[in-house]
Order: C-alpha cells, then sequence, then structure tokens
C-alpha cells in the first residue's frame, strides 16, 4: 500500500497570544515607515515657491549625476564579479579558496574610507604622484569627480554582486552546461548562452543591492567632491532652514529609488524563478585555464590590490608618518568605544524588533504578513541622509525630548538595517519546524515558554548572524550619525570624516584602521564559512 | 478476542462529541464522535484526506473546531463557548516526524514536559561538565521504552525507530490523560514496523493511558487497536474492535477498506441468500427475505476451491495465483464473468486454467446496497 494518509498537516492557527506579537509586528513595521511617511506628508504640505526653488537647473544635474554615477558604478561591478565568480568558482585557478576569501573582503572598507585612502595615494601630490615624480610625470588623471567616485564605489561594492552571483553559479545544475557541451557548444559558448542566462537573477538582486548603495552612498562622493543628491542635501541640512526643499530633494531622490526598484521588480516578473530540483548534486568539473591562468591570476591579484591592499597599505603608511611625526591620537579610544557601543545597541535593538516581524511572516502567512513585510523594506531603501534628515524634523517635532540622542540615532540604525536582521531570521525560523512548536505546547509549555525554550535556541545562529551583519553596517555608516549622532559623540567614523575635512591625515588612517579592526570581527561570524551571505 | 472496555463508571479519559471543521469550504472532519477509555488504544484508519490527522488536531487544541466538544477527563476543554488551549489539556502528541527537540539531548526532552523539568537553555554548556542526574521520572521512563543508558545522546544520533520511542516516552512522562499518535510508523522502515507495532502497544498498555493513533494502513490498525474507527470524508463510519470491523462491516466502503473483499449480488432467501456460489448463510440476514437483491461480502479465506471437470456448469476457472508461501491468492473467473479471489493454504498450489469450483466456508455479510 502506498497510500500515505494525514500526511497533509493543515499549518497551526493557533489564536492563543495572536494578538501580542501581531501588535509588536505591526508596530515595528510602522515604525520603519515613520520616515517615509514625515517626508510625504512635508512635501505634500510645500508650496508651489518651494517646488519651483528646487525644481532647478542644479537639481537636473544633481539627478543627471546620480543616475550616471548609478549605472556606471553597477555596470563597472557586474563586469568584475561575474568573471571573478566565475574564475573562483568554477576553475583550476591557483589558490581558488583563499581568493574566495579574499576577493569580498573589500566590502569591509567602507567607501569613505576606501575614497580617503585613494585621495591620499592618487590624488594631486599624492603618493603615486611622489613615485611618479622623478620619471617626469607631473599630473595624474584628476581623481577628483566624477573618475573618483566611480572607481572608488565600484572597487568597494562589487563583493555585493560577487557573493550573489556565486551564490547563483553553485545552485546551477552543472549538467545543464555538460548539456550544451555535448550539443556542440564550446566552453566560452556555453558560459555565455547557458551560464550566464540563468544567473540572471542572482545579477538583477546584486545589481540592485550596488545601485541602492551608490544612490544612498555619502561618504566617497562628498569626499571626491562629485555632487549627487545625498551631498547635496547634506549641505543644506547644515546650512538651510527651508525643511520644504529639503524634503523634495528627498522625496526626488525617494523616487529614484523607486524607480531602480520598478526596474528590478519588472525584471523578476517576467524572469520565471526556476528552482532546480534540489540544487546541483555533482560536482561541476572544474574549467582549466591554460594559458590564461597568468592573465586571469595578474587580473584578479591587480583588483584586490586596488581594493584591498592599496587602501590598507596608505593607511598604514599615514599612521607610521603621523607616528614618527610625533602625532597624537587624543579620542580614538573613546570613538571606538562609541562606535561599538551604538552598533552593538543598533544590532541588539535591530534583531529585537525583528522577531516578532520574522515570526509573524514565516508563521502566519496572509496578507497582513505580507503588508509587514514590505512596510520592514522602506527603511533599508533610504538612503541614510533621508532617513537622518525625516527623523531630524520629525524628533523636533512630535518628541523633541530624544532629539540628538542615542534612542534616536539606534532607532534610525535600525529603520535603515531591518531587513538585515529579518531576512537572516527568516531563513532560521524556517528551518524550525512547527511541529517542534506543537510538541511543546502538548507538553504544557505556553506559547511564550515554547518560544524560548524551543524556538529561540533554534534560532540563535539566524540572531547571531542578524546582529552581526547590523553591527558591521551600522559601524561604517556615516551619514544618518554625522547627522543624528549626541552632540560630543564621535564615532571612528565621524571623527574619520571630521579629521579628513581637517587635514589630519594621519588621525584619519588611524580611525580607518582601527574602524576595519573593528568590522573584521563580526565579518569572520559572517563570512568565516566559506559560504557567503548566511542569511 | 478484545474484553469490551468495561463499564465507564467514572468519564472516559477522552471523548470526542460531534467535532467538525472546514477549511475554507472544505469539510475535513463531519460530526466526529468517540470515547476513549484510560488503558484502552483506539485506531482512526482511513484513506489520506479523510480527517483523521485534523481530528487529532482538534483534540490536541492546535484546531479549533467550528462545532462540536472535546472533553478530557470528564471536563469539556473546547465547546462552542470554552476554550483551553493545547498546553493546558493534558494531552500527549508523538507527531508524524516525532519533532524531537533538535537542541535536547534524549533525557532533555524527555524532562520537557515535566514540571521543573525546564532547565534554561544557556545552562547547557555548564550542564556539559557535571553530567547531571536524570530526573528519576526521565530514567523511569526510558526503562519503559527500553532505551537504558541513551540519555546523553542527541536526537541526530538516534535511529527512527529509537526516535519514535523517545518521542513516545517525552509525551508519556507526564502522564496525560491521552496520547495521540500521528502515523507513528509512517517514517519507519517497512522492515521495523512490525516489530514496533509489538513494543508499542506494550509501551502503551503499561503506561495505562488512552491512546488514539491515525494510520491509513489496515493491518497497523487492527494489529495494535483495541478499537477501531474508520473514517471517510470527514466521518466516522464504523467504530468496533477489529473482529467486527473485519467480519461485520458496515458498509460496502469498510469492507474493502480493511481488508480483501469479493463482494458478488446474491437473492435473499430464508436466514441467507442464493448467489453464483450457491447458497450463502448470512451473520445478519435481512428480516424479510424481501424480493431485493443483496450484496455480499466474503474474505478471501472464508473460500475453498475444489477440482472440477471442465463440463461442469457451475465450473469456474482459475485466471491467476499469487504464492505467499505461508498462503496463495487464487484469482478465479465465475461462469458470469465475475471474478473472486481466495486465500489458500498451500497444499495444493492451482495454476491458471485449472477447472474448479468454488466452496464457501462461512457465513457472509450482507452490505446495504
Amino acid at each position: 500500500m502506498t497510500l500515505r494518509g494525514g500526511a497533509a498537516t493543515v499549518p497551526a492557527r493557533l489564536r492563543i497570544n495572536v494578538p501580542a506579537i501581531w501588535i509588536l509586528a505591526i508596530a515595528a513595521a510602522a515604525a520603519a515607515c515613520i520616515p517615509l511617511v514625515y517626508l510625504i506628508i512635508r512635501a505634500a504640505n510645500a508650496d508651489p515657491d518651494t517646488w519651483s526653488r528646487v525644481l532647478t537647473d542644479g537639481t537636473a544635474r544633481l539627478l543627471l549625476n546620480t543616475a550616471a554615477l548609478t549605472l556606471a558604478v553597477t555596470a563597472a561591478a557586474a563586469a568584475l564579479a561575474l568573471p571573478i565568480a566565475f574564475l573562483t568558482e568554477r576553475t583550476d585557478l591557483p589558490f581558488a579558496r583563499w581568493w574566495r576569501s579574499i576577493s569580498i573582503m573589500p566590502l569591509a572598507i567602507p567607501s569613505y574610507v576606501g575614497a580617503f585612502a585613494f585621495i591620499i595615494a592618487l590624488g594631486p601630490n599624492g603618493s603615486l604622484q611622489d613615485l611618479l615624480a622623478p620619471l617626469g610625470v607631473d599630473s595624474l588623471p584628476e581623481i577628483y569627480g566624477f573618475f573618483g567616485a566611480w572607481l572608488t564605489l565600484t572597487l568597494f561594492t562589487f563583493p555585493y554582486l560577487l557573493i550573489v552571483v556565486r551564490a547563483g553559479l553553485r545552485d546551477l545544475d552543472p549538467g545543464i552546461e555538460e548539456a550544451a557541451r555535448s550539443l556542440g557548444q564550446s566552453a566560452w559558448g556555453a558560459f555565455w548562452r547557458v551560464t550566464v542566462p540563468q544567473l540572471r537573477i542572482p545579477l538583477a538582486t546584486g545589481s540592485l543591492l550596488v545601485a541602492l548603495y551608490v544612490i544612498s552612498d555619502f561618504g566617497a562622493v562628498s569626499m571626491m567632491n562629485f555632487d549627487t543628491f545625498t551631498r547635496a542635501i547634506y549641505v543644506r541640512i547644515g546650512t538651510s532652514f527651508d525643511r520644504s526643499s529639503i524634503a523634495v530633494l528627498c522625496l526626488i531622490l525617494v523616487a529614484l529609488v523607486a524607480i531602480v526598484l520598478l526596474v528590478d521588480w519588472s525584471q523578476r516578473r517576467n524572469a520565471r524563478y526556476h528552482r532546480l530540483g534540489g540544487g546541483a548534486a555533482k560536482m561541476p568539473r572544474l574549467v582549466r585555464l591554460h594559458r590564461y591562468r597568468w592573465p586571469a591570476l595578474i587580473g584578479l591579484g591587480l583588483v584586490c590590490a586596488v581594493a584591498l591592499f592599496l587602501p590598507i597599505a596608505v593607511l598604514f603608511h599615514w599612521l607610521s608618518v603621523g607616528l614618527q611625526g610625533g602625532e597624537t591620537f587624543p579620542d580614538i579610544w573613546s570613538e571606538a568605544l562609541n562606535s561599538v557601543y551604538a552598533s552593538a545597541l543598533a544590532g541588539a535593538a535591530t534583531v529585537a524588533v525583528s522577531i516578532p516581524i520574522a515570526v509573524v511572516i514565516v508563521r502566519r502567512p496572509g496578507f497582513l504578513s505580507r503588508i509587514i513585510d514590505r512596510a520592514s523594506y522602506v527603511g533599508y531603501a533610504l538612503p541614510g541622509v533621508v532617513v537622518a534628515f525625516a527623523l531630524i524634523f520629525f524628533t523636533l517635532r512630535v518628541t523633541p525630548g530624544i532629539y540628538q540622542t542615542i534612542i534616536t540615532l539606534v532607532f534610525a540604525y535600525a529603520v535603515l538595517f531591518l531587513p538585515q536582521a529579518i531576512s537572516g531570521l527568516r531563513t532560521s525560523l524556517v528551518r524550525v519546524q512547527p511541529g517542534l512548536e506543537e510538541a511543546s505546547r502538548s507538553l504544557s509549555r505556553s506559547p511564550w515558554q515554547t518560544f524560548t525554550s524551543v524556538t529561540l535556541p533554534l534560532i540563535a545562529p539566524g540572531i547571531l548572524a542578524g546582529f552581526a551583519l547590523v553591527f558591521l553596517t551600522t559601524m561604517k555608516e556615516l551619514p544618518a550619525t554625522l547627522l543624528l549622532a549626541p552632540i560630543e559623540f564621535d564615532t571612528l567614523a565621524t571623527s574619520l570624516w571630521g579629521h579628513q575635512e581637517d587635514v589630519f591625515f594621519a588621525r584619519a588612517a588611524a580611525n580607518g584602521l582601527l574602524l576595519l579592526g573593528c568590522a573584521a570581527l563580526p565579518m569572520i561570524i559572517l563570512f568565516g564559512n566559506d559560504r557567503g551571505l548566511r542569511t | 478476542m478484545v474484553s469490551e472496555p468495561e463499564q465507564p463508571s467514572e468519564a472516559p479519559a477522552l471523548a470526542a462529541i460531534g467535532l467538525s471543521k472546514s477549511f475554507g469550504g472544505a469539510v475535513a472532519v463531519r460530526d466526529a464522535s468517540f470515547d476513549v477509555q484510560r488503558g484502552e488504544i483506539v485506531a482512526l484508519l482511513g484513506p489520506s484526506g479523510c480527517g483523521k490527522s485534523t481530528t487529532l488536531r482538534l483534540i490536541a487544541g492546535f484546531e479549533r473546531p467550528d462545532s462540536g466538544a472535546v472533553q478530557i477527563s470528564g471536563d469539556i476543554v473546547v465547546d462552542d463557548t470554552r476554550w483551553r488551549p493545547p498546553e493546558r489539556r493534558r494531552i500527549g502528541m508523538v507527531p508524524q516526524d516525532f519533532a524531537l527537540f533538535p537542541h535536547l539531548s534524549v533525557a532533555d526532552n524527555i524532562a520537557f514536559g515535566l514540571r521543573g523539568g525546564h532547565r534554561a537553555w544557556w545552562t547547557r554548556p555548564l550542564r556539559r561538565f557535571r553530567r547531571s542526574q536524570a530526573p528519576p521520572r526521565v530514567t523511569e521512563m526510558l526503562e519503559l521504552v527500553g532505551l537504558h543508558g541513551f540519555a546523553h545522546r542527541f536526537p541526530h544520533e538516534l535511529s527512527g525507530g529509537e526516535a519514535q520511542r523517545v518521542a513516545l516516552a517525552r509525551a508519556l512522562a507526564p502522564q496525560p490523560a491521552a496520547v495521540l499518535l500521528d502515523e507513528p510508523f509512517s517514517n519507519l522502515d517497512q522492515n521495523l514496523r512490525a516489530s514496533l507495532r509489538l513494543a508499542m502497544r506494550r509501551i502503551l498498555k503499561a503506561a495505562d493511558t488512552a491512546a488514539v493513533f491515525v494510520t491509513h494502513d489496515r493491518e497497523e490498525a487492527l494489529s495494535l487497536a483495541d478499537r477501531v474507527a474508520v473514517m471517510r470524508d470527514g466521518q466516522i463510519e464504523q467504530i468496533g474492535p477489529p473482529d467486527e470491523i473485519y467480519y461485520r462491516p458496515r458498509t460496502r466502503f469498510i469492507g474493502s477498506f480493511v481488508g480483501d473483499a469479493n463482494i458478488i449480488p446474491g437473492q435473499p432467501l430464508r436466514g441467507g441468500a442464493q448467489t453464483e456460489l450457491g447458497f450463502v448463510l448470512l451473520v445478519d440476514p435481512p428480516e424479510h427475505a424481501g424480493a431485493d437483491s443483496l450484496d455480499i461480502l466474503l474474505r478471501p479465506e472464508q473460500l475453498a476451491l475444489k477440482q472440477t471437470d471442465a463440463d461442469d456448469p457451475a465450473r469456474a476457472s482459475v485466471i491467476s495465483s499469487e504464492y505467499y508461501g505461508h498462503d496463495q491468492v487464487v484469482r478465479v473467473r465465475l461462469p458470469s464473468g465475475a471474478e473472486v479471489e481466495a486465500r489458500l493454504r498451500t497444499d495444493v498450489v492451482w495454476q491458471p486454467g485449472d477447472s474448479v469450483s468454488v466452496v464457501v466456508l462461512d457465513d457472509g455479510i450482507a452490505l446495504p446496497r
């Protein structure tokens, strides 16, 4: 008999204690929407004058700059990530394992630290020019402006694409490539005609991450003196009292984000999501590089050298210069402490808030939980400058007591990074079968006891991963911290910003190095298993 | 075979009273009623999707019935107005996949439902150092299920049969009013099932608890349960001891679901019926020998075959025979073209094409048409 009765278990709909979890989840998701809602209300109340003040040639130039930079960086990052993913995953490249880890490490370098390093290395009167001066090279190509912003952002964002594309490559069934080869395609032909098209979704996902990063980036473009929306908004928050026009500027930037999301969404809708049965059981045969081995190694080495070793070397160089020159670093340890403190608070708060959301999304699927899911992403898509602007004026207006306190700062971090915590929790929650929770309930444990004694220990890895990811991102965050941190509350990131503005290069370098050190710990937790993001 | 449950001087350990449940228009359970005495094992038997598992979940409190009530040890735990959550029902549950807590050792799994058995998970690293003694009840349960010495193992280190017994021990440890088992053998190796059934019955009897288990396997239901409730399309069609269900099925569906069945038409006639196989006595002959024809159920083991001449007008011919060693199942075509199966000893081995006549050894059962 092959009948299998009773296998179709209907998901538990335990209506007990539902209100509490729903209230928490709804409140958290609603809070994540505060900045956007505030902006919309603010811009909607702006009079026509404001609109005409904002919609000028200057704004058009900002729009053009931002869009051009986003496109250029995304394209370049994809052009870097695809071959690197293939080289490190599917070829007999020497030390492939090692390259795999090295090539995603630029992710740990905040774009403004990278920009700072590039400026002092490649800028006018920079290290490189000093080296080349005896050879009669008087000037290098201008690093400031579009080129510098593009170079910096490409080199420090391509790992986002790399991680996603690499995971996509791993999930592909090598059998399909083999089928293409047996149908007369060369290895190269099979790659372009079979592999790359199958990577469409990972490429789209990674490109979305990169594009959103570029649109939101504030540090690198500012240091490179390239005018984009974020920079313009930041400058105006400091100098202008015309909140409505800033709100309108913010809203235009948000519209740009929305366009990117729409493009991505339409791409996805057309692409059928093919889940390949059971993943790749077979190990793919490695492509032999033969005579391309050296060019591949050199190319990969060059990328890693510029994106990883150059910035670190420059930072060390300036640190040693400073130390020799008797430079002092008066506040660096308290700044490091502040950074760790704020990041740990942000990690803990974000994870705590994301638990009810993840539970609702996974355990109570439905219309309302879908809305909560979407709402939790709203803040994530917003640039830090925008969230900070909205929160400054929202707190001033509604809760002046917490203006410029650590509470507002942590709130901003939670709004910005909520989905990072949710995604990890979701995956580990899905792996906890509801049967376990039911078994606990039938053994006299209340829903809350069940959560603490069964669910919580089982999702602990997801909680840890979410915490580490939020910690890392918070550590690197610049614009919201600059705008929202309490007075006298300097973090490694904000004081690095101050030092480079004041041309204290040695101090900035020390801050940068310490920042990288602090960011390395969560990186090890997250990527230590060489399987990419655990989330 | 099975002693009637002793007169219920006290309330049954568990009673389902007119339970109904539908999911978005699809009726899963319809007016299901049954009760289980302490120490009794009841099987819910039926094809997949008949509502067996939903019935269990209604009793355990993981679903809320649309109407009807559940009574545990005399207390109503759910009806139209009352609701007691699963953790306060004193119902043990052995889920289909056993659902052992992967982060807890066997001993901690079993202790999970005991008062004070909960040890905070963050003390686990500490406990590694001083292997604390398991509570006496845990040791007792491990002995009961024959897993002495397994206390410190973890679920991933257990075989399927061991996991099942741990799940059973965990469910029984808090001395529940009843345990519910959802397809307890479906995740286990086919060869193990027979021996595990015996062990399961021994454990449940020793624990002296009421037990309800769900299965689609008739052999499992008939061999393990004291009473079997056959479900179809959300309804309980018959409930009774295994031999009653097998030899006196109340409906045609039950007759063919709980065992191999020959169903042949016949005309009622003085305490029996005239059929193609001759006159067959009936267990419960119809009151008045009316004109309506009947369907008569005869189990294959109630038939025998006799060699006959090729010119016998009532002769039937063997179509196929399956030889099992201890017995054989021979399929025979009657002169009318109808086919019947006979389960026979193997002293004579029949071949396709043999001319036979069919002998009815036992009383048949009249089925409502």
